[in-house]
């Protein structure tokens, strides 16, 4: 088990630069998800990482020591590649056994036709597929051990890159959006397994993924990057509840956080006109409202926003209005309402075409020109009271 | 109803008719270019006949009883195997090698890859007067280090025990860069993140790789250009008719020179038709017992 450390690490392609100064450190036992837009350089780093890339500046450490003249089997970490990069001719127990062999077997034993004059080979290789055996009984892959990887589906070829990476006992795990070739509810299975794997394995993760979903439900922390920075790391919901910019507001979260473009009145925050119940705060430009905090009210609330309903979602316990505010840009904004509350405010008139939509100033997010979050925390008037 | 099935039965019936007038002229053009002149070898072959011949008798399988007791033929058979059994091993294994130095290149690539190919398009008959004149005991250039070495004037083309491999190396020239290109095709279909999961589970030096990954997944190249490479090998014939005219006392005469012979300069085409036939049998079996023995372990 190893501690994963990443100091002032930079990169290049050409004149590309793809990681700029990027220090990170995993704890010992920890899913960490590198989470981005494709081309943030997240891969990148993961690569670094396990040494199929070198970094033109920094370190990297693996349980306290560099590994940066490491090559990447010395560096006791595994990998899962988004392909899995099965050996197609290999049986699915010769792929397990892979890594063993390499470290067991002395490089005539691996030989062909020379392997057969060690009497040595064959114990060792009776040892390998006992343990062999063990990693595909607990990853329920067992009874596919003669197979090769074209016979096998996604979710069974997953599983054997998984064995692949477990059977050498890492310290930690790389996986490269593992999941991403699978389909929806393969991967909503998955991930699940992975995260019990985790907690079995007890073994650091680093998780590499563009969907943020599986960033928020499997990991520890999340790193989130963009144009090769970590631009915010934290817990899921520190993530979700305090995002550091705008950008990763609008990352995080499914359907994404509605940004309201906001101006001064009198000491009072203004969109599209209407004053709002939150107090001004210098500096601020964009209001950011997540689906569930803003609410349909009655004509006339103070502070409600006025928006046209464009389309209305039924996901069974919960509904989706998507509405654009009668401001000149017609800002989009979605509300997100549990079943009984849609019926209720459905009951009592408040969807019409037109609607009212407050914001619940406890959960409202300022960001500033630049696209900072103005306070931590939240705004003012939470802070206030 | 039964006008219906009336329709029906009609409807199908066009189908099928459209169907076949469809294919009708691929099937004619295939009869007429493969099969027909394969039956009209296999007819020539059972007779005597000769080209202006007045009469022709068949002769049932005498041809063939003839050829297998003829040590001309025999000998033939003899020598082109010594050229495939160099020829064969020779191309693919440095096809191979040459695939992978140059593969490993980045920029040079393009160069090293036109270099090889060039002696592929070239015509191999002018070529050959070039290897003449390079091999040529009293003038050549190699005389000089054949000198050099202490080997004395070596006569390639005259010495019947050097006259095949001397040829099997001409062929080779022309051989390795068609054989490079296919390899290089090959390799670059190899995944990338195969050799980065070999990378990771230890598998990083040259040998291992090379077993692990490469030559493997290399199979479906080389089971195809094993069987090209064998053909080609079988049906050498512009070297011998240039370089040796099947000398020195026969040392080079192979299938195909003595078919030629047979057929075109003695004008017995009945006897070369059965002598063609074997040849086709050969090339046929050849093709079929790599395709089985390597079919088995390509497949993945």
């Amino acid at each position: 088990m190893a501690a994963i450390g990443l100091e002032s690490i930079g990169k290049s392609f050409g004149s590309t630069q793809v990681l700029t100064d990027v220090t990170l450190h995993v704890c010992d036992g920890e899913f960490l998800t590198l989470v981005g837009p494709s081309g943030c350089g997240k891969s990148t780093l993961l690569r670094i990482i396990a040494g199929l890339e070198r970094q033109d500046r920094g370190t990297v450490t693996i349980g306290g020591r560099p590994v940066d003249g490491l090559k990447p089997a010395a560096r006791g970490v595994a990998m899962v590649f988004q392909s899995y990069a099965l050996y197609p001719h290999m049986s699915v127990a010769r792929n397990i056994a892979t890594p063993l062999e390499m470290q067991r077997l002395t490089l005539a034993e691996r030989l062909p036709l020379l392997r057969l004059l060690s009497p040595r080979r064959r114990r060792v290789m009776r040892g390998i597929m006992a343990e062999v055996e063990a990693v595909a009984a607990s990853l329920q892959i067992d009874g596919l051990l003669d197979r090769k990887p074209a016979e096998l589906s996604g979710g069974q070829r997953q599983r054997v890159a998984l064995g692949r990476a477990m059977v050498r006992r890492p310290d930690a795990f790389l996986m490269d959006e593992p999941l991403s070739n699978l389909d929806a509810k393969l991967r909503v299975h998955m991930r699940g397994e992975l995260a019990d794997l985790h907690r079995r394995l007890g073994a650091t993760f680093v998780y590499v993924t563009h969907d943020q979903t599986e960033a928020m439900t499997m990991s520890d922390r999340v790193a989130l990057m963009l144009e090769g920075r970590i631009v915010q790391l934290g817990t899921p919901a520190e993530l979700y509840d305090r995002p550091a910019t705008v950008a990763v507001a609008q990352f995080i979260g499914s359907p994404p956080i509605s940004l309201v473009p906001v101006s001064e009145q009198g000491g009072r925050l203004v969109a599209g006109g209407v004053r709002l119940g939150l107090p001004w705060v210098a500096g601020a430009a964009t209001l950011g409202l997540r689906p569930e905090s803003v609410a349909p009210v009655r004509l006339g609330t103070p502070g409600a926003l006025p928006a046209l309903l464009r389309r209305a979602e039924n996901l069974g316990a919960e509904w989706l209005l998507y509405a654009t505010l009668e401001d000149a840009d017609a800002t989009e904004i979605v509300c997100r309402l549990a079943a009984d509350a849609h019926d209720a405010a459905r009951a009592a008139g408040l969807l019409g075409d037109r609607l009212w939509l407050l914001p619940d100033p406890a959960r409202a997010h300022l960001f500033d020109r630049e696209g900072r979050r103005l306070v931590a925390g939240s705004v003012p008037h939470e802070a206030a009271a | 109803m039964r006008a219906a099935a009336a329709t029906a039965r009609l409807d199908a019936g066009l189908i099928l008719g459209a169907g076949h007038a469809f294919a009708a002229p691929a099937t004619l053009l295939l009869l007429l270019i493969y099969v027909v002149p394969v039956v009209a070898l296999v007819w020539l072959s059972l007779t005597d006949y000769e080209l202006g011949a007045v009469e022709t008798r068949f002769l049932g399988l005498e041809n063939f009883a003839r050829a297998l007791a003829d040590p001309v033929f025999r000998r033939s058979i003899a020598n082109t195997f010594a050229y495939v059994a160099i020829v064969l091993p020779g191309g693919v294994l440095l096809g191979l090698g040459a695939a992978l130095l140059v593969h490993g290149r980045i920029r040079s690539r393009s160069v090293y890859e036109v270099i090889y190919f060039l002696p592929v398009t070239s015509t191999l008959i002018a070529m050959a007067t070039v290897w003449q004149f390079l091999l040529h005991p009293r003038l050549g250039p190699v005389r000089e280090i054949t000198l050099a070495l202490g080997l004395g004037e070596v006569a390639f083309l005259s010495d019947p025990a050097l006259v095949i491999p001397t040829l099997a190396a001409i062929g080779l020239w022309q051989l390795v860069g068609f054989n490079m290109i296919l390899f290089l095709a090959g390799l670059s279909a190899i995944p990338a993140d195969l050799y980065e999961a070999a990378a990771l589970d230890g598998a990083s030096g040259g040998i291992d790789r090379f077993l692990r990954v490469t030559w493997p997944l290399l199979g479906p190249t080389t089971m195809f250009v094993t069987v090209t490479t064998s053909i080609t090998a079988f049906k050498v014939f512009d070297t011998v008719r240039v370089l040796t005219e099947g000398g020195p006392a026969g040392a080079s005469e192979v299938l195909l020179y003595v078919i030629w012979l047979e057929g075109f300069q003695y004008f017995r085409i009945g006897y070369a038709a059965a002598l063609t036939l074997i040849f086709l049998a050969f090339i046929l079996a050849f093709s079929i017992l790599q395709a089985v023995a390597l079919d088995r372990r390509v497949h993945y």
